[in-house]
Parts: structure tokens; C-alpha cells; sequence
């Protein structure tokens, strides 16, 4: 019974793969982003990107003579089905490397397969850090890349005295926020100081938490929002802020997981001077971004189309893989996880971005301020790149464990103190 | 200075007096001298700040004042000629340009020659605080009053000082009042004890935030115990009266979020309480509300101000119509038996998810709330009222006495009371009850439509829109009594205010499941709900 749903949910990826160059013999790359469901939203353009990504590397020639034949799958917002389709793509399709999942609960799903089957996933979005697999690369950035400079920079630059941490309950919002309320309070922020509020996934009525947050700004100290707030949440939460009058200087909030294209479903008036962290924006004035957006709005046929952080780190990883694999002259993934280490290639940003031994990449760290064109201006940036780092230095658990997955010591959860490591791959 | 500028201004004017001859040349602002433009329009964010700081230095700064409350708004934008301009969007894509020097207006198509003001919050913040100092010159009370909030709300040194000097001259009450509490936050910091018992006394009255904190600055730097004690009376005495409006508010938020649930379920009231039919697809005819009004908004640009009103008959009709051709098509094949009616309406909710997904993308679409809807009522410093919440409870007032009016007073609503009493008697009385099953479906998803239109206002228009809201209307339903429009009201409102007084204690997600656990065990208790049916119905 479950085989056969499986199978007609496969006719329409089927049908898709039929559709494009079918050449006798191809590399298969494979796509796993949600097409329905809730994170449809987010994981559709990833899916497009990638698409286009494919498409431009076949007209370049392919790779290693051969062409590159994209096999795209809906997992549906389903976190267990992210694992059968997982194991679909590698068993059954034979692709040589994976593209895809948004949410932490789907890469920690998909995880087992990738390592079970020894595969390879490029991950492009941002998330909590604590995990390097030997399987997995992670282009989007670890909370050292993302959370900690945007803080250094509220505090630093803004002044900010009071912190409220709101996010969506679950593993991404609960991880990042140990992570800055140890960071705040080793830098000598009361406990009485920060406030930490989580949402259920959608949540629309904000009334009493912004008025709970207008109430804790109005102690006299400068007060900042730390947003991990994500997917539709955010649009009822900003228009909540804008109604109950909290302007961006009084009280800015910095969003970790509102970009491009979640503001391009709003009215943007009300968030004008809010912040996001990111290692991209759109607005980046360079070369490579300028062909990047011409090329992509060509792609999807329409000149409104926004481009994003994820559809940077989608870009970035598929130019890695493609380096690691000429490099290697294989698409055997146990020689590409090999080879990718130490590879570098340009970012939308004007700089190089470099695979780390933990398989995290280096990144520039941009402060931007929300615009009312749906825009960011960027008003802080890190001085260099800055290296992910897979395990954070300000968890006691975390603080001592490195990852390195080059022939030195090849582990992925390496005890500096006890010299060990722990043998768990994650 | 004055005469110097106003010498640069004649000259200047006989600039464009050259300018207009040769059609050709610079031409600048008056209002401002070269060096501002140059660094409005170079110039980093600091030199921006700066600029602004020293305007009102300036003779005749008050002149200035449109300036800056346009580049405040972002939309402050150079010329190629180095002209303030102020772009704003005008209708079909087009700009409305004004220039603020002249006052003359034009509409373009494209703003690409122009440059803009660029500002970050920090020049905001200065802004601001430089416009409220410039409207303290104004002639008008209420400029005045509301420039004088305005420092209340970000007291310092300086600004005690620019009050000060505006004080003696102020004549009107309330102005003086307001400067009367910046000028004692000014006191109690400075510390001296002179000035401190006047201070305590003025901002014991006050329910400012900062006249509670700099209260509570002083009582723990003071060295006197008396004033001490002075201090912390009054502390008291305004966390008394805050907690009482703090109170008002959580109601206010727990009446509002409850007017959502109403708005949701009361729809369903009518096809699940009335009709009986579990009808898995009412979420997505209040989508369906919702798309309709993010319609009506894009086919008419010029009126977003009435769009949502146009939007309200138009949404009745979209949701009644597609729930009128449901019931015709599906439903009525399947009257008494609750599990297919289940599953077939589940399967048209997904099909309508669907439809809307490959019309309109799976995108959320932002719905406009118009002006007149945003914004806040401010009654005092603790409790201000949201414009368009309090809009939504006045709303779901209206939608639910329209509704009660239907059902008990006209021919329409007895005929569908003598249905669901007992359709045999009703067909042998006459009615047409097919007919009366069809409106009645209609009517009940016409409603849903109608929320979905509120809630376009307040949450996401997206395919998932309705899924969010199916178990909160459910749920309203059956606490409130199926088959009851008042205790659909009762039961919306108290798990709206439920909730409310839950959230700050316990935090949002377990608010909401003890609300959960609250219904079920209510329900075991009395499984009929808050108001239950009477008479033969409840049985039948």
C-alpha cells in the first residue's frame, strides 16, 4: 500500500525529469525542497534555483562531458517522507550529490539515510549549528555567522541594553537563543535584562506579546527584539509592532529568518528601519549578484522576482560541487567529500567563500536595514569573512568539540579535552 | 547670518532667473545652502546627523520643518539640479513629484534620475527629536502638545534644557502640564534635593514609563531617606493605577482575539449548529473571504481607503456561492451520514487549497489595511486601543445581531428553524426545504466569506489561511452549544479572554493547551455545551 502512494506521488517528479534533456548518459543531481505544505513557500524558489543552476552549468558544457539531469522530488513539508524520498533519490535514482531541506527537523530526518547510504546533501539555510556530518555540507551559516555578529552589532553599535529573544518553538529558535543568552550574559547582561518568548508555527494574535514587549522597552534602557520568528508568523507579528506604534528606533527588531522574499507578500511601510542578518541581500551592489539576478529573473519570467540568502548558499554549494567533482574527475561522493574541502569559489558578495574542514563555509556577516521597496540597505558589515563554526564556544557543552573531517582526525564531534571522538557522526 | 542668507537667496533667485532665460544651468535650493545638499547627498550617516542636530541653530529653521518631516518619511529625493524633491507613489505605477522649494507638482513615470535621501534609524531618532523641537515654535496647541510627548518619550539632558527655555513662554494648559513632567524628570536627576519633593509630587500624577523610572532611579541613588520614602509612595501609587489599565488592556486584547474566534465559527454555527453538517471546508470559504478582498484591492488600486467595504458584500457573495454549489453538488447526498460528509467536505477543502495555490501562487498576498484602520486609540500612556481591532469587535457585533436578525425575524430564518426542527412538518407545511437547505448552506458560508475579510486585515492570505482557523472554529462552536448563535458569542469571547489572561503567565503555546484541555473536560461535563438546545430539537 505505501509503495504504490509512493508511486504516484513519483509520476509528477517523473514527468518533470522526462520533460528535461534526457542524454543517455547523465549525472543525476538530486532536488529535495517541499513543493506543497507549509514551507512550500520558501522551498519552491530553491527548487527553481537549482533548476537554473543545472540548466546553466549543461549550456556550459556539463560536467565531466556529460550533461547534469536534475531529479526533483516533493517531500511535502512532511519531515518523515523528506527521509523516503531521501532514500529514493540515492537507492533508486542513483543521483550523485543531494540539494535540498529547509527546516533543522528535515535535515535531522534525512540525516541517517545520507550517512547509512554514505551520499551527500547540501544544505542551504541558516540554522542552529551543534552538528557536522561527515554527509553533509552546510552552505547556509552556523550561529556564529548569523546570531552573534548581529548582536555584537546591536550592542556595539546601537547601544542596546535590554534584549527581548522571540521565536517560533522549536529546534532552531531554542538552540540559537541558549546560545545568545549565554553569549549576553558572558557579557554581563542581567538575567532581569532578557526576555525570552516563544510562538506556536503560524502564530497570528500578537496583541499581548508586543504590548509585553512595548512594556519591557519602556524601562528606560535601549531595548532590542532578537527575531528567530519563522515563516508566516512574522507578517502578523511586524503588522502588530506597527499598529501598536513600537517605531524601528525605539525598539528595532533583527530578524534572523525575514528576507527578500518573505517581504515581498507585505506592505513593507510599517517595517521600514527594522533589521535582518543575513550573509546576503539582494541590494549587494556587485559583478556577480548583478548577473545572478538578471540571469534568474530571466529563468522564472518575471521582473518581480526577489532573490535570496538560501538561493546565495544553493549557488555557492552547487559551484563547490561542481569544483570538488572536476577536482576529483568522479562524482563518487566518498572522493567529492574528499576533494570539496578547501575549495573556493566566488559568493553573490564579492568575495570567496571556502569549504572548512567541519564542511561549514566562510561568509560575510551583513546587517541590513528593511527599506519600503521590500529591500535591504545594508548598514554594518563584518570587517572579513568570517569561517563557521560548527560547535559553539559559548555552550558549555559544545565549547571543547571540534570538527574536522580532514585525514588529521576525520570526526565530525572531536573532545579536544578527552582527545576523543564521540563516535556519533552528528 | 539672516541677512547673509537672505542675500544668497536673492542671488540665487536671480540664478533661476538666468536659468530660466538660458533653459540651461545648476539651479539649487533655497532652503538649504550647498554645503547641506552636498552632504545630503554624500554625505555618511553621521555627517547626516550632524546636519540635522545644527538646523535648529539656524534663524528661520522652522522652514525648514517640511524638509525633514519628507525625509523622514524616506521620501526626501535630489534632482540632478540639486532640488529637494518629495516622491511619493501616485496611482498606476506612477510618481507624484513635489518640489518643495517651489510647491509645484508633477506626476512621472520613472524616478531613475533621481536621488535619494538616504537615512538609518539613527538619523530617524535624530529627526525626530529635531522636528519636535522645531514644532515647539508652532503656532498651533496641538503641535505643540504632541512635540512635547514626543521628548517625553526619550528625556535627556538636552532636551530639559530646550524645554526649559520654551516654558516661561508656553500659555496653554496641557502643554504646560506635559513640560511641566519633563522639566521635573530634569529635577529629580539633577539630584538636588531643593527641587526634589516639587518633582515627586508632579510625576506621582503621571503614567509615563519614564516618570515611574526616574522615580525609581531616585529612591535608589537618594541619600535621604525621607525623599526615599516620598519616592517610593509614589511608586506605588502609579503601579496601582497602571495595573488597573494594564488590566483594561488584557481585556480589550481577550475581547478582540475573541471576536476573531466568533467571526470564524459563527458561520459554522449556522451549517454545523443549524444544519448539522460537519463541514471540513468552512476554513477555506473564509479563505475565500480573504482572497476576495486582496481581489477587489487589485482591481481597484484608487480605493484602498473603501476597498474593505466593497470587499464585505462582495466575499458573502464568493463564499455563498461556492457553498451554495457545494450543497447542491455534494452535500445533499450525503444528509445524515456525519462520516461521509466528513470526508467528502475534507476532500473539497483540499481541492479548494489547491485551486487557490495554481490561481494565485502559493505566495502569501498582502492585503492593504487602509489608514483609517491603522493606528492606535491612545486613552493614556498605558492603555492605547488598536484601531483595527477595535474595528473587528464592532465588526463581529454587527455581523452576529444581523445574523440573529435573520434567523428570528425573518421568513427566511423561521423556515430554517422549521427545518431543523422537524423537515417532515416543515414539507408538509409548505416549505421548500431543499430550497431552504440550499440558502441555508449559503447564508452560513456567505458569513465565512465576510470573516474571511476581517481576517485578511490581521493575518496571512495564503492557500493555508483557513487550515489555521477550522479547529478554533470547531472549537467555538461546540463549547458555545451547537445550534446556538449566543453561545457561539459567549463561547468565542470568554476563550478569547481566556486565553489572554493565560498568555503572559505561561507563554502562548501552553495557553493555548490548556485552553484545549479546559473545552475537552467542560464538554465531558456537559456535552452540550455552555447554552444547549431546548426541546424536541435537542433530541431530534
Amino acid at each position: 500500500m505505501k509503495k504504490s502512494i509512493f508511486k504516484t506521488l513519483a509520476i509528477p517528479a517523473a514527468l518533470l525529469v522526462s520533460s528535461m534533456t534526457f542524454a543517455a548518459d547523465t549525472i543525476k543531481v538530486g532536488v529535495l525542497h517541499s513543493l506543497s505544505g507549509t514551507m512550500a513557500i520558501s522551498e519552491t524558489t530553491l527548487k527553481d534555483t537549482m533548476l537554473m543552476l543545472i540548466e546553466e552549468q549543461n549550456k556550459k558544457g556539463g560536467l565531466l562531458g556529460k550533461k547534469l539531469e536534475p531529479v526533483v522530488v516533493d517531500p511535502a513539508s512532511n519531515w518523515p517522507l523528506f527521509a523516503e524520498k531521501a532514500r529514493e533519490l540515492i537507492e533508486q535514482d542513483k543521483v550523485a550529490a543531494v540539494f535540498g531541506c529547509w527546516t533543522s527537523v528535515s535535515r535531522k530526518s534525512v540525516l541517517p539515510v545520507f550517512e547509512e547510504l554514505n551520499n551527500i546533501l547540501f544544505y542551504p539555510v541558516q540554522y542552529e549549528g551543534e552538528e557536522s556530518s561527515k554527509n553533509v555540507f552546510y552552505t547556509g551559516a552556523a550561529p556564529n555567522q548569523q546570531a552573534i555578529p548581529a548582536v555584537d552589532y546591536l550592542m556595539n553599535d546601537v547601544g542596546v541594553k535590554r534584549w527581548v529573544l522571540a521565536g517560533t518553538d522549536y529546534v532552531y529558535p531554542r538552540t540559537t537563543n541558549k546560545i545568545l543568552e549565554a553569549y549576553l550574559k558572558a557579557k554581563g547582561v542581567k538575567d532581569a535584562d532578557i526576555m525570552i518568548n516563544y510562538t506556536p508555527f503560524g502564530h497570528s494574535d500578537w496583541q499581548s506579546i508586543v504590548s509585553d514587549i512595548k512594556k519591557f522597552g519602556g524601562a528606560g534602557k535601549k531595548t532590542a527584539v532578537v527575531s528567530t520568528i519563522n515563516g508566516d508568523a512574522n507578517v502578523p507579528f511586524y503588522k502588530e509592532l506597527g499598529n501598536q506604534g513600537l517605531s524601528a528606533e525605539d525598539i528595532p527588531v533583527i530578524a534572523f529568518s525575514v528576507g527578500e522574499e518573505e517581504l515581498s507578500g507585505i506592505d513593507t511601510g510599517p517595517l521600514v528601519g527594522h533589521l535582518a542578518a543575513w550573509n546576503y541581500f539582494m541590494s549587494v551592489d556587485s559583478k556577480q549578484n548583478k548577473k545572478f539576478i538578471k540571469d534568474w529573473q530571466k529563468f522564472i519570467g518575471s521582473k518581480d522576482r526577489v532573490s535570496n540568502d538560501p538561493m546565495e548558499a544553493h549557488y555557492i554549494g552547487f559551484n563547490m560541487w561542481v569544483k570538488a567533482v572536476e577536482k576529483a574527475g568522479t562524482t563518487d561522493p566518498e572522493a567529492v567529500q574528499k576533494a570539496i574541502i578547501g575549495v573556493e569559489v566566488p559568493n553573490l558578495t564579492g568575495g570567496t567563500a571556502k569549504m572548512l574542514a567541519n564542511h561549514h563555509i566562510t561568509k560575510p556577516v551583513l546587517i541590513g536595514e528593511i527599506q519600503d521597496n521590500g529591500q535591504f540597505d545594508v548598514v554594518w558589515e563584518t570587517d572579513g569573512l568570517v569561517p563557521g563554526d560548527a560547535w559553539s564556544d559559548h555552550l558549555p557543552g559544545s565549547k571543547d568539540i571540534v570538527a574536522d573531517w580532514t585525514d588529521k582526525l576525520g570526526c565530525g564531534n572531536y573532545n579536544s579535552k578527552t582527545k576523543k571522538c564521540s563516535g556519533q557522526n552528528y | 547670518m539672516s541677512v547673509l542668507r537672505k542675500g544668497r537667496a536673492g542671488i540665487y533667485a536671480a540664478l533661476l532667473h538666468i536659468a530660466l532665460m538660458l533653459l540651461f544651468s545648476p539651479v539649487h535650493s533655497a532652503l538649504m545652502p550647498d554645503e547641506d545638499i552636498a552632504v545630503l547627498k554624500e554625505g555618511s550617516y553621521g555627517d547626516k546627523s550632524d546636519l540635522v542636530i545644527s538646523l535648529p541653530e539656524r534663524p528661520g529653521a522652522v522652514s525648514l520643518l517640511p524638509v525633514l518631516q519628507v525625509m523622514l518619511d524616506g521620501d526626501l529625493y535630489l534632482s540632478a539640479d540639486e532640488k529637494l524633491l518629495s516622491v511619493t507613489d501616485a496611482p498606476a505605477d506612477q510618481y507624484l513629484i513635489i518640489d518643495i522649494d517651489a510647491g509645484t507638482e508633477s506626476v512621472v513615470a520613472e524616478k531613475g534620475a533621481l536621488k535619494r535621501v538616504r537615512i538609518n534609524n539613527s538619523v530617524r531618532r535624530i529627526l525626530r527629536r529635531t522636528i519636535a523641537q522645531l514644532q515647539l515654535r508652532s503656532d498651533d496647541v496641538g503641535v505643540r502638545l504632541a512635540a512635547v510627548k514626543q521628548i517625553i518619550d526619550k528625556v535627556d539632558t538636552d532636551s530639559v534644557a530646550i524645554i526649559r527655555e520654551y516654558f516661561p513662554a508656553e500659555q496653554d494648559a496641557d502643554v504646560r502640564d506635559a513640560m511641566a513632567l519633563v522639566l521635573a524628570v530634569g529635577d529629580l536627576r539633577s539630584g538636588d534635593p531643593a527641587l526634589a519633593e516639587a518633582a515627586i509630587e508632579t510625576l506621582s500624577t503621571s503614567l509615563e514609563p519614564v516618570a515611574l523610572n526616574t522615580l525609581q532611579d531616585f529612591s535608589e541613588d537618594t541619600d535621604s531617606t525621607l525623599l526615599a520614602r516620598q519616592a517610593e509612595k509614589a511608586i506605588e501609587a502609579i503601579q496601582g493605577r497602571v495595573r488597573v489599565y494594564e488590566n483594561l488592556e488584557t481585556l480589550y486584547f481577550g475581547l478582540s482575539s475573541g471576536s476573531v474566534l466568533v467571526l470564524a465559527g459563527i458561520g459554522l454555527a449556522i451549517t454545523f449548529g443549524v444544519m448539522g453538517v460537519i463541514n471540513m471546508a468552512h476554513g477555506e470559504l473564509i479563505m475565500l473571504g480573504a482572497y476576495t478582498t486582496y481581489v477587489i484591492q487589485q482591481l481597484m488600486p484608487e480605493l484602498i481607503g473603501i476597498s474593505i467595504i466593497i470587499a464585505i458584500p462582495a466575499a458573502f457573495l464568493v463564499s455563498g456561492l461556492a457553498g451554495i454549489i457545494m450543497e447542491r453538488l455534494v452535500i445533499r447526498h450525503l444528509y445524515g451520514n456525519p462520516l461521509e460528509t466528513l470526508l467528502a467536505t475534507f476532500g473539497i477543502s483540499l481541492i479548494l487549497q489547491q485551486t487557490v495555490r495554481t490561481i494565485f501562487s502559493p505566495l502569501n498576498k498582502s492585503v492593504i489595511t487602509p489608514d483609517w484602520m491603522s493606528g492606535l486609540l491612545e486613552v493614556n500612556s498605558v492603555l492605547a486601543l488598536t484601531w483595527n481591532r477595535l474595528y473587528i469587535i464592532v465588526f463581529c457585533l454587527i455581523v452576529f445581531l444581523a445574523l440573529v436578525f435573520v434567523m428570528k425575524k425573518t421568513p427566511l430564518g423561521l423556515q430554517v428553524r422549521a427545518v431543523s426542527q422537524n423537515r417532515n412538518m416543515a414539507r408538509a407545511m409548505g416549505v421548500r426545504s431543499q430550497w431552504v437547505d440550499a440558502l441555508t448552506f449559503g447564508l452560513g458560508s456567505g458569513i465565512a466569506g465576510v470573516a474571511g475579510v476581517a481576517l485578511s486585515l490581521i493575518t496571512n492570505v495564503g492557500p493555508n489561511l483557513g487550515q489555521a482557523y477550522i479547529i478554533d472554529s470547531f472549537m467555538v462552536v461546540v463549547f458555545g452549544g451547537v445550534g446556538n448563535l449566543l453561545g457561539t458569542l459567549f463561547a468565542g469571547m470568554s476563550l478569547g479572554v481566556m486565553n489572554k489572561v493565560l498568555e503572559p503567565s505561561v507563554g502562548a503555546v501552553l495557553a493555548k493547551i490548556l485552553i484545549l484541555v479546559f473545552i475537552i473536560l467542560f464538554i465531558q461535563k456537559r456535552p452540550q455545551g455552555l447554552f444547549p438546545q431546548r426541546g424536541r430539537a435537542a433530541e431530534g
